[in-house]
């Protein structure tokens, strides 16, 4: 591999590795509700496309960004507080199979609802940051995803901090340990639920914007989270960690079969390259690189 | 004792290994029906059973009691394979096995219930049961779709022994109910009979009268019985109620934080001071009444000592 | 003690027809009667594609519903289905249609059982996620090599017609007639399968898979074949919603849309339930017409196919959830009771 060879591989290395970091973003907001509830939420790509279309519908009526922001924002957090208590509540200790088939009606449900709300037309979603190539060090970086990553990684370590060192963070741990015995010492779950949905709500805001800035606002933005389920099931549907390491992986690994491999395979192998990866990954290891394996009992 | 490495060149199946008499320790005893060999099984750092050797007759009726968490249901669950052991060899019908293949175990003659309900829900009571003679079919799914033929024949032959087990438990008049809607001591009821319609050499019972009332106890203790003297099973039982155990089993061994504390008939087990000290004060486990409980001293440790 | 229990138990043994009477006289009406009365309408538009969507819910049903395989990935199978029957009929001269049938739902059955091979290892959401792989690679597959559509340019062919036994099924009662043998075929074929031990073993995998392995059942193998048996009823159904319904064969139409509308025919008219297969079908068919009707007549011309295509999606999210909260059992649980008329809860 000589030296320009080497230069464009980094750069499709680290381009993916970027886009890699925006999966990680979609996948965290999975983890932080199946680790407490142990439901796969499967509404969370809806979510992200009802934020984007909020914001960008709002800010097209000239509310102020920041306005516009909060707004969202405070829907979001209204959306998942109410989904909790009038999907989740009522369902609790069903088998899973059946929560994961209720946020899967949710999902049409808020896909529906926003664009029945907000149009069906493609919406420009413009977050102030041109996306230039920069150059470092001979390698051409994309600001935009420079900046989506930066963002990402922040929140990444701000919900990292957040369930390390508050107590409601403990709390959340110790559901994720063992909801029986959390609930056998009186930690108030619904609270825990509350907070983990306004987080996930949270996430869903952040990814809306940087994902609708990314690909414009559209109905196809809900289908991010099937970019997302197999970075879970890579990483584990369980682990921060594993979203964030497995978001890398698909990320990089998908750039550079796009580009290496894509002109041999016809191309367009995105829509199941990640799904390849992710089962291949698990072959080995059933249950992702970071969760936990389950012990049967008798 | 690890001496099976060089005994038994495992020979044909199903033939007693005439080469591992001699290396037993029992003396004067005839082939064993099931022989754990210095079982050893641990979770992480939890060590659930101990260096456990035990051997049990054919035809007898082997209770094994100690407190919760004692180890009893891992052992079970290590003879009927669903557990690999860290060490030891489990011998059953002359052959040893590092893990017993759980897939084949109705097929070596072993049947077994769980602690927990393990039945079929969707199933009703008749289902639940006749589906346990799938180990002797060997129609594939096309020939049973087409029901002739050999097919025929052991559908026939399942569904006559699940009546034959059914009236023998006297389900008969519930065969048609899901499960499910069953009460607790006919469900517990129901899956004994799916364990003895596989018409096993050797039946593991993990608790089958757990939180049952006193007449379901009587009723399954009768059962147990009569499946060990009108089938000739060997019948290994996990029991907290001291009174059934007495009056049931053969002979007794005592667990204790994973390790074997005594071995003995009931009466001597009884009078063992070691089990009196580490189980019969601490009984009331779970919440069944308790009969023959003595009001003995409170916990207390010694974790080695007892017979043998 | 225990007699009392048992004797007070089989009261549930009510006086009542027997239970095949519903179903035959059903049959009676859609073969004798409907043939003859219907409109080319209510053949084109409602009944040949409810027949091809309950097949392949009764697939998705047998698999999911009764062995515990949650898939997400139903309308692959569908169009390997539709698929395989275009280039069996297509590539091999002379070869009778039912063959071409049998064989697409063969070849349906082994995709089904290639992408079932994780349910060796996995379990729950990672294997239900692996399922959607099938969902993407499939139609990648159809739409990437134009040798499957014959190198047709647009992708879409024109189905040929429909013969069963030399008769040919031409015009819309005949295409309904001849989803209506198959599926009456099939339908009973499956109420046969889950009498046999083979279905059992089916339902014991699901219902406590190592309580199943104890005695004896082949779990991987019985996962694999239930993989397979669905996957042959789905590509049946895929050769009907094709051949049938549309006439056109074309990859679009089985993409992951197709897939949660079939799971959702499962779970409105009841998991592991035949009837509830069609009785799911019957209310997704049925009620996009009700609610566009219902909504131009109140709203008028702001109920566009727009606001139509998003107010469904309301709806049948709306009615999941709230028949996995109210009636998890499905429409059939439903029907039961109104047929008891309440008594006997
Ligand atoms: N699958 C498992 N994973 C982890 N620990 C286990 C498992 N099964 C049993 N144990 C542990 O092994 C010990 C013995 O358990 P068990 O055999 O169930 O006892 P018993 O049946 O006598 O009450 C306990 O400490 C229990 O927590
Ligand atoms: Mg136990």
């Amino acid at each position: 591999m000589d030296h320009t060879e080497l230069l464009f591989f980094t750069e499709v290395l680290v381009g993916g590795l970027l886009s890699g970091v925006m999966y990680s973003l979609v996948a965290i907001g999975f983890v932080l509700i199946y680790k407490t509830s142990g439901v796969l939420n499967f509404a969370q790509g809806s979510m992200v496309l009802f934020s984007a279309l909020t914001f960008v519908s709002l800010v097209e009526r000239a509310v102020p960004f920041w306005v516009a922001l909060l707004a969202t924002f405070a829907l979001m957090v209204l959306l998942g507080l109410s989904i909790e208590r009038l999907v989740l509540r009522p369902l609790v200790n069903k088998p899973p199979i059946i929560l994961f088939m209720a946020t899967l009606g949710l999902s049409y449900m808020i896909e529906g609802a926003a664009q029945l709300a907000w149009g069906t037309q493609v919406h420009a979603l413009e977050l102030g940051i041109e996306d230039l190539p920069l150059e470092i060090a001979g390698v051409f970086i994309s600001k935009f995803d420079l900046f989506a990553a930066a963002i990402a990684a922040a929140m990444v370590t701000g919900l990292t901090l957040f369930f390390q060192y508050t107590r409601v963070g403990l709390a959340f741990r110790a559901v994720a340990d063992d909801t029986f015995a959390a609930y056998a010492v009186g930690l108030r779950l619904p609270r825990i639920w509350a907070t983990v949905w306004t987080a996930a709500g949270f996430v869903a805001t952040v990814a809306g914007l940087l994902w609708g800035a990314r690909l414009g606002v559209q109905f196809s933005l809900s289908l991010i989270v099937l970019k997302a389920l197999p970075v879970l099931v890579l990483g584990g549907f369980d682990s921060i960690l594993g979203a964030i390491v497995g978001g890398l992986i698909i990320g990089a690994a998908e750039k550079l079969a796009e580009v290496y491999l894509g002109p041999y395979v016809v191309g367009g192998i995105e829509s199941w390259f990640a799904y390849v990866i992710a089962l291949g990954f698990l072959l080995i290891r059933p249950s992702g690189l970071f969760g936990q394996k389950p012990v049967e009992r008798a | 004792m690890s001496t099976e490495s060089l005994a038994a060149p495992v020979a044909a199946p199903h033939k007693p290994a005439r080469a591992a008499l001699p290396l037993r320790k029992e003396p004067g005893a005839g082939p064993a029906a099931l022989r754990l060999e210095d079982i050893t099984l641990s979770f992480g750092g939890v060590v659930a059973v101990s260096n456990i050797d035990m051997s049990v007759e054919p035809g007898e009726i082997r209770a094994i009691i100690g407190p919760n968490g004692a180890g009893k249901s891992s052992l079970i669950n290590v003879i009927s394979g669903v557990y690999r052991p860290d060490r030891g060899r489990v011998w059953i019908g002359g052959r040893s096995y590092a893990q017993v293949p759980t897939q084949k175990l109705a097929r070596l003659g072993v049947a077994r219930t769980f602690q927990n309900l393990a039945l079929f829900r969707g199933l009703s009571v008749f289902d639940n049961i006749v589906t346990a003679r799938v180990f002797a079919r060997r129609a594939n799914f096309i020939e049973q779709m087409i029901g002739l033929g050999r097919a025929r024949r052991e559908r026939l032959d399942a569904r006559e022994r699940t009546e034959r087990i059914m009236s023998f438990l006297d389900l008969t008049g519930i065969r048609h109910t899901l499960v499910g809607t069953l009460p607790y001591g006919l469900q517990k009821r129901v899956e004994l009979a799916r364990a003895l319609v596989a018409s096993p050499q050797i039946l593991l019972l993990d608790e089958p009268m757990a939180g049952m009332t006193l007449p379901d106890k009587r009723d399954m203790s009768r059962f147990v019985r009569a499946a060990r003297d009108e089938f000739g099973m060997t019948v290994i039982l996990i029991e907290h109620d001291i009174g059934v155990v007495m009056g049931l089993s053969d002979r007794v061994t005592v667990l204790e934080h994973g390790r074997k504390i005594a071995d003995g008939t009931p009466a001597e087990v009884k009078a063992d001071q070691a089990v009196i000290d580490a189980y019969l004060g601490v009984v009331h486990e779970g919440d069944e009444e308790e009969p023959a409980a003595s009001s003995g001293s409170g916990r207390r440790v010694s974790s080695n000592g007892g017979l043998r | 003690m225990s007699s009392s229990v048992l004797s007070s138990v089989p009261a549930a043994a009510r006086l009542s027809l027997p239970v095949w009477v519903g179903p035959l006289i059903t049959l009676g009406i859609a073969f004798g009667v409907i043939p003859f009365v219907g409109t080319s309408y209510l053949f084109d538009a409602i009944l040949t594609p409810f027949l091809a969507l309950s097949l392949a819910a009764l697939g998705l049903n047998l698999l999911t519903g009764y062995a515990g395989q949650l898939s997400l990935g139903t309308a692959a199978f569908m169009a390997v289905g539709a698929f395989a029957a275009y280039n069996f009929n297509l590539r091999v001269e002379g070869l009778p249609f039912v063959i071409s049938i049998g064989l697409a739902g063969l070849s349906a059955a082994v995709v089904g059982i290639f992408f079932g091979l994780p349910s060796l290892r996995l379990k729950g959401f990672y294997l239900a996620v692996s399922t959607l792989a099938a969902q993407f690679f499939v139609q990648w597959a159809l739409t990437k090599f134009d040798w499957f559509s014959n190198h047709n340019p647009s992708g879409v062919i024109d189905a040929p017609p429909l013969v069963l036994f030399g008769i040919t099924f031409g015009g819309a009662v005949g295409r309904y007639l001849f989803a209506l043998t198959v599926v009456t075929a099939v339908t009973l074929l499956t109420l046969r399968l889950l009498n046999t031990q083979t279905g059992h073993n089916f339902i014991a995998v699901r219902d406590h898979e190592l309580a199943a392995r104890v005695i004896g059942v082949p779990v991987l193998r019985t996962k694999l074949l239930a993989f397979a048996i669905s996957s042959f009823i789905v590509g049946v159904a895929g050769v009907l919603w094709a051949f049938a319904y549309l006439r056109t064969v074309e990859p679009h139409g089985f993409n992951l849309d197709r897939s949660f509308q079939i799971l959702f025919i499962v779970i409105i008219g009841g998991l592991a339930s035949i009837r509830g297969a069609f009785f799911g079908a019957a209310l997704i068919v049925v009620f996009p017409l009700v609610l566009s009707r219902v909504g131009s007549f109140l709203l008028g011309s702001y109920f566009d196919s727009g606001v139509l295509d998003m107010s469904q999606r309301i709806v049948l999210g709306v009615l999941i959830i709230a028949f996995l909260i109210l009636e998890p059992r499905g429409l059939v649980a439903l029907w039961d009771r109104v047929v008891r008329g309440g008594k006997a809860r």
